[in-house]
């Protein structure tokens, strides 16, 4: 491993560690995408050779593609740790998806709901995420452990200023803090530390031929038969990846031939357009990740 | 292989800073076709370029930062080029906001201090070049932005130079590196700029690339300060944590502070493996011959030349909060990974930041810098801040709000502590108790001036007098006639008035007396400060809750209505604030309850034991 890598792990284990001396009920996200797959590799190492000592928390839509879930299942088990999964049931019950509601609303309400109904539940007073400070530019002015007051919400102007290697997480019941052990990485070094350390990750990350269709002119992949085609429409075979991975109609897929990892790190050298430009949720309004992230979401 | 640097770029506000950092962004192509259609949009509705993109508001990332084209929070932004990998925090300029700059500044190797030609140095300037360097950073370019704007005039550049040069000595920069550069054109950015044949030094990114940071030599050996103990069976124990200093292998003799006992590595254990050796900036586990005792905030370190262990420090502190840092008052302390109760026994100066003179102060606001002395609960391991950043820095954590509220570096521990021992004598409290057939304690009333406290403790001692009770009354008023004649009434000199009231009380309850105090102590934090003085069970807070309008109507002293006249400063409910109790023993309500059922209640509840 590279030097600046192996820095970059050190960096985050000793975050991971600091989190769970300091907190009194953690959790970790885990969204099956490949920044969460590196997170809990990370945390694997940290407290090697125990088994980590907190569970795993999915956020589960039910729109996420099938190959994530079957994933999913498989690595929880590998791990050794509890996973839990959370839907918010009565969303889905009153008739919430992705084709009911546009993606502003069905987002608020499948995962940033979801997410504050499950942290409640399980009482979490410290929630490690896998959220990255080059993702996106609210989230470059994120704090390492960032303070979030009763209700999950997130004050840009309450945070507290953190110096050094040094972190606060003393909070008041109601109260919790996020931690981003991965602050500090961008998309590359992931894709370069899961090559060097052989991370499995979702099939989905590989160019593969894919039914899709083109919506708003992005490709859709059809993964199942919830999703409502238009009359006469048929899905066509294109050979297609995913840089990022969310709910399936929500997330458009890019042409690409990259079948490897060395491949994938190359195309994202070259790349011209940010990762999160296949995430349509993100595009919204203007300032509309610092605006969820104001209202709990990750 | 790329290395990575770490720099911040500061300077004043309007300097560019935000512009700068654009820049580089976009001529090391980081710029994405998606953020440029968002940032085209966002040009037209917030630029300051008129038709041109903005680049500030490549990094602005929040709505108010855009709205007001100002930054306000720290941003870290990644980049590379192919020699070399950037992170870079992008900080505020206004003074304001100078806690999140210093916040950028406490991670950085280098700093890119933003001049504005055609404004000169400013306040700022001097004030980010002097935190820079308190914070350790040895390396300053000085990016002269805006040189179009003075048709890039050698004299004006040579000029700010050479005001700027004396205080790179005085503030100790290892290097210093002029730039003339226009962050809005590009020029000498990435390149020598054809604009200015009189500059014959480095382009801004070149710079970067090349400049050398490794610190000097440091011969500090092995330390590791543990933060984590990992016990997953009964035959593994592990001690985690990053190393801050040296090396170490297999086999090599270890101490551990606090405790000074002496160990033996066995095993240095990696993911699914064992290493035979480690270095500062790895995380490990280590795993020792002996069983010892070692918990989250020790220091393992070499054996011959271990780390020092002090309870008194002196330190230079910056504020980062609205509330003042005082010198009394008692604050967590998160130093390494140990966490302890520091008070702020003297503030020795204030800093001013623009000429780097010494000022006398009783309390450093928000932004200022003093150096301070501490004192901690416990003797803690450390390192001197100069000798090792991780081991010597520190913040202060506000034990009320749990707001950051200063951040501190340790200069060097005062010997002190070490030297005054604590007299062990023969007849104690609870001799001079047994003697006196009753519980020491101390009555704390607290409550608005005039919400009736000395009224209510003067019958409460008369009362428990007639019963036999060795009592002694502290009024806040007579106090100030004597002992605290030289104290006034600002928040500095209430929190020591209430630390000597404290003191006072504390040697009268150890005589085996009950202690009347009745102070208006309108701090949480103070009370919470006298509390922790006593052994549990022998401080009663007792509430005089009045309301402010009802002791207003009272006004005995006609103190409310000098106040409301401003012929007072400093008047408690009026322009100072009380905190009431969150949960005090005992809690009066007088505008329901007469004087003698205010006693009686007391005598009630002392008597039942449990005082709630």
């Amino acid at each position: 491993m590279s030097g600046y890598l192996a820095s970059l792990e050190a960096e985050s284990i000793e975050i991971i560690r600091e989190a769970i001396a300091l907190a009194h009920k953690p959790v970790m996200m885990y969204s099956i995408g490949k920044d969460s797959s590196v997170m809990l590799h990370l945390a694997r190492k940290a407290f090697w050779p125990a088994v980590p000592p907190f569970p795993l928390l999915h956020i589960d839509t039910t729109w996420k593609f099938r190959e994530m879930i079957a994933f999913r299942n498989r690595i929880a088990a590998e791990s050794g740790m509890k996973l839990l999964v959370h839907t918010n049931h009565q969303r889905i019950a009153e008739g919430v998806s992705p084709f009911t509601y546009d993606s502003e609303r069905y987002t608020t309400m499948m995962k940033t709901e979801a997410l504050k109904q499950a942290l409640d539940a399980g009482g979490f007073d410290l929630i490690l995420g896998g959220a990255r400070r080059d993702e996106e530019k609210s989230r470059a002015k994120e704090r390492i452990f960032s303070f979030r007051s009763a209700g999950h919400r997130w004050d840009p102007k309450l945070q507290r200023p953190e110096l050094w290697n040094l972190y606060n997480a003393r909070i008041h019941p109601g109260e919790s803090i996020r931690v981003f052990p991965l602050s500090n990485w961008t998309e590359a070094d992931i894709w370069q530390y899961i090559a060097d350390e052989n991370i499995p990750i979702v099939r989905l990350y590989f160019a593969a031929p894919r039914p899709v269709v083109r919506r708003s002119g992005q490709w859709i992949m059809v993964d199942d038969d919830r999703f409502p085609l238009n009359p006469g429409e048929v899905p066509e075979t294109r050979v297609v990846r995913f840089r990022t991975l969310g709910c399936y109609p929500l997330t458009a897929a890019v042409e690409s031939a990259a079948t490897t990892i060395a491949e994938i790190v190359q195309e994202t050298q070259a790349a011209r357009t940010s990762e999160r430009q296949g995430r349509l949720i993100d595009h919204d309004q203007a300032a509309s990740m610092e605006k969820k992230k104001q209202e709990g979401y990750f | 292989m790329k290395d990575t640097l770490r720099f911040i770029t500061c300077g004043s506000v309007d300097d560019g800073k935000s512009t700068l950092i654009g820049r580089l962004l976009w001529e090391s192509k980081q710029v994405f076709e998606d953020h440029l259609s968002a940032l085209q949009k966002d040009s037209m509705r917030y630029g300051t370029q008129g038709e041109a993109v903005d680049l500030a508001l490549l990094v602005d990332g929040l709505q108010a930062e855009r709205e007001q084209s100002i930054t306000i929070d720290v941003a870290y932004r990644f980049f590379a080029t192919p020699r070399r990998r950037f992170v870079v925090a992008d900080t505020p300029g206004h003074e304001q906001y100078t806690r999140n700059m210093a916040t950028g500044a406490s991670t950085s190797e280098l700093a890119v201090l933003v001049v504005n030609a055609s404004k000169g140095l400013q306040t700022q300037t001097h004030r980010h070049a002097r935190i820079v360097a308190l914070l350790g950073i040895r390396h300053l370019i000085m990016a002269v932005n805006k040189m179009d704007l003075v048709d890039w005039n050698e004299a004006i550049f040579a000029q700010i130079v050479q005001e700027f040069q004396p205080l790179v000595s005085k503030l100790g920069f290892e290097s210093f590196q002029p730039i003339p550069v226009s962050a809005l054109v590009g020029d000498n950015i990435t390149a020598h700029s054809s604009a200015v044949p009189w500059y014959a030094g480095p382009a801004l990114l070149g710079f970067l690339e090349e400049i050398d940071v490794t610190p000097r030599a440091n011969d500090l050996r092995f330390r590791m300060a543990v933060q984590f103990v990992n016990r997953p069976t009964h035959d593994f124990r592990g001690y985690c944590g990053r190393i801050a200093s040296g090396e170490v292998k297999v086999g090599d003799r270890l101490r551990v502070v606090p405790g000074g006992m002496e160990t033996k590595v066995r095993s240095i254990v990696a993911w699914q493996t064992e290493l035979p050796a480690a270095a500062v900036g790895d995380s490990i586990t280590l795993c020792l011959e002996n069983e010892v005792d070692i918990s989250r905030g020790s220091i393992l370190a070499c054996a011959s030349d271990p780390s020092e262990l002090s309870d008194q420090f002196e330190a230079r502190v910056l504020c980062l909060s609205e509330h003042p840092l005082v010198a009394g008052r008692s604050y967590l302390m998160n130093l390494h990974t140990c966490q302890a109760v520091a008070t702020i026994t003297s503030i020795k100066h204030q800093v001013d930041v623009k000429t780097g003179t010494h000022l006398a102060a009783r309390s450093l606001n928000m932004n200022d810098i003093g150096v301070v002395n501490l004192s901690t609960d416990r003797p803690v391991p450390f390192e001197t801040y100069d000798r090792c950043r991780r081991l010597g820095s520190f913040i202060l954590v506000d034990r009320l709000t749990n707001n950051t509220v200063g951040a501190g570096m340790i200069d060097f521990a005062l010997r002190r502590a070490a030297n005054i021992h604590w007299q062990a004598v023969d007849i104690n409290k609870s001799v001079r108790a047994r003697q006196k057939l009753q519980k020491p304690m101390c009555l704390w009333f607290t409550g608005l001036s005039a919400s009736g406290k000395s009224t209510i403790a003067n019958h409460l001692e008369k009362r428990m007098f007639a019963a036999g009770r060795h009592t002694y009354m502290l009024d806040g008023d007579n106090v100030r006639h004597g002992l605290n004649r030289d104290l006034g009434f600002s928040e500095a000199d209430r929190v020591e008035n209430i630390r000597r009231v404290t003191e006072v009380a504390r040697l009268l309850v150890d005589a085996g007396l009950v202690v009347i105090v009745s102070f208006i102590s309108p701090y949480r934090a103070e009370r919470e400060l006298a509390r922790s003085r006593f052994e549990p069970g022998e401080f009663i807070e007792v509430f005089v809750d009045t309301p402010l309008e009802e002791c207003e109507r009272r006004d005995p002293k006609g103190l409310y209505a000098k106040a409301r006249r401003g012929e007072l400063v400093n008047f408690t409910g009026i322009d100072s604030d009380y905190e009431p109790p969150e949960s005090p023993e005992i809690h009066l309500e007088t505008v329901t309850q007469s004087i003698e059922q205010c006693v009686d209640h007391i005598l009630f509840a002392l008597e039942q034991g449990n005082a709630k």
